[in-house]
């Protein structure tokens, strides 16, 4: 997140002053919540959008999209939802006797089973096996109607995390991190020579050698203030 | 709200001590994203008041017995900094700031959908690091920047503006000095969009026609204010 431009009475551009609700600004590109998008007659409403009393409202914000019937807001910041599936990476934030509850960067927290965590793991031993703090590589395996999630480390590639780095970006950006078909992590992984691992929740593993990594890096902090406002 | 009558507060041309009209407010600047590591900031000065607001979540409320099964809670903690006025303030949590931070966080939970993220938290800090009259309202108006930077959804944003009375002339935006010696004081709490109230306090007495107006006043400047919030919302980050 970086530090925008000064909003002061001499210089905001006259032509984006809200003051109130408008007719119709489908042609604007970027809303914020409160925003009045125009007549729900012919759209359904999307993420980031409600129908109130036969209009439609922005409730976040960020770049408004209209796509097949519906319109929807690319927000600017977002928060990772878990769903069954994801490829995450996590951080231990508590332990017991027998789980570990690990923080995704979602508004809940996952749990981790004993039974579902490396290797063989003895009642009462699971501090000496991952502590807080460690992070982690697992899938979640379950979300729960009440949003509490259980994610595994049974699986292929899914273990602790000893080495390299681990960065972080909105998730809603890895698709441009990652390009069609994965073209751009292809190229990045092949450019700077590092072993990365992108996770759902937006965090990603990047290991390799020092200079490898802050080019991981650089190129990250690049797709995020590319997003964080403005035009493309 | 000294309520010293004989302070003359405005002139014989309708203008005010510090030159603004009774209808006029203070110069307002605001940026947003001016704390790296929050998930949303705002920086907003209102004359020479200063607040600086920084939210964070929606993440796993702690302790758990703060939980809610069918939304999400508010934390929002507004406090002074000791350095912000002339009088040192002595650091940490007072009567004044809990009733600010109550009242402030009551007006956000008319905005952000919190049914969205059941058993979570969201934590707004605003410290107010100058203060010259009017730190609630700029504290609530720069607490729902920062929500809506940090990508909150909300059905609306918060504009919190004060009239006050002084020499019996109804004033919008109170100073100082207007509101240490003025006769009454109305800060409101308005959603631009719909015009509805969220938060609405009164100190002293106000005739019904006196408060109409300062409802007006207040209700003209909250659309002002808006035009720069979404003006701030709009250029926020690197072009």
């Amino acid at each position: 997140m970086n530090s925008g431009p000064v909003a002061r009475p001499d210089n905001m551009a006259k032509k984006n002053g809200a003051a109130g609700p408008r007719g119709n600004i489908r042609g604007q590109t970027l809303v914020v919540p409160g925003e009045d998008l125009g007549d729900s007659g012919d759209f359904e409403a999307g993420h980031g959008v409600m129908a109130i009393s036969g209009r439609l409202k922005a409730v976040k914000q960020g770049r408004l999209r209209e796509k097949g019937g519906s319109i929807s807001v690319d927000p600017t910041h977002t928060r990772y939802i878990p769903r069954p599936g994801d490829l995450v990476i996590g951080y231990i934030e508590g332990c017991t006797n027998n789980l570990w509850f690990i923080e995704l960067g979602a508004p809940f927290n996952a749990i981790l089973p004993m039974s579902l965590g490396p290797g063989k793991v003895d009642f009462g031993g699971t501090r000496s096996v991952m502590d807080i703090g460690d992070a982690v590589l697992c899938r979640i395996q379950e979300v729960e109607e009440t949003h509490s999630s259980v994610v595994t480390m049974k699986g292929m590639g899914l273990r602790k995390i000893r080495s390299g780095v681990i960065e972080e970006i909105d998730p809603h950006l890895l698709g441009r991190l990652i390009g069609k078909g994965g073209e751009s992590l292809r190229r990045l992984k092949a450019e700077t020579e590092c072993r990365i691992v992108v996770a759902d929740n937006g965090r990603m593993w990047i290991d390799g050698e020092l200079d490898g990594i802050l080019d991981v890096r650089n190129k990250l902090s690049a797709i995020s203030e590319r997003n964080s406002g403005g035009e493309d | 709200m000294g309520g010293y009558g004989d302070v003359q507060m405005i002139d014989e041309n309708g203008l005010r001590m510090d030159g603004r009209s009774p209808g006029d407010i203070r110069d307002i600047t605001i940026e947003t994203g001016v704390i790296p590591v929050a998930d949303g900031s705002c920086r907003m000065t209102w004359g020479t008041n200063e607040a600086i607001v920084a939210v964070y979540g929606p993440m796993e409320a702690h302790p758990r017995k703060i939980q809610r099964q069918d939304r999400a809670v508010l934390d929002v903690a507004y406090n002074m900094a000791p350095f912000s006025t002339t009088d040192r303030m002595r650091p940490g949590f007072n009567r004044r700031s809990r009733e600010i931070s109550k009242v402030t966080k009551d007006a956000l939970e008319s905005v952000v959908l919190l049914e969205l993220y059941p058993r979570s938290k969201i934590r707004v800090t605003i410290e107010i690091v100058s203060a010259e009259a009017g730190t609630r309202c700029v504290g609530l108006t720069a607490a729902s920047v920062a929500l809506a930077d940090a990508g909150i959804p909300m059905t609306d944003l918060v504009v919190s503006v004060a009239s006050g009375k002084i020499n019996d002339v109804v004033v919008c935006d109170l100073n100082k000095e207007e509101d240490n010696y003025g006769e009454a004081d109305l800060p409101m709490g308005i959603m631009p969009n719909s015009g509805e109230l969220v938060f609405l306090q009164m100190d002293g007495n106000l005739s019904q026609e006196e408060f109409k107006q300062a409802w007006k006043y207040n209700m003209d400047a909250a659309q002002v204010v808006h035009g720069m919030m979404v003006e701030a919302l709009k250029g926020g980050g690197p072009q």
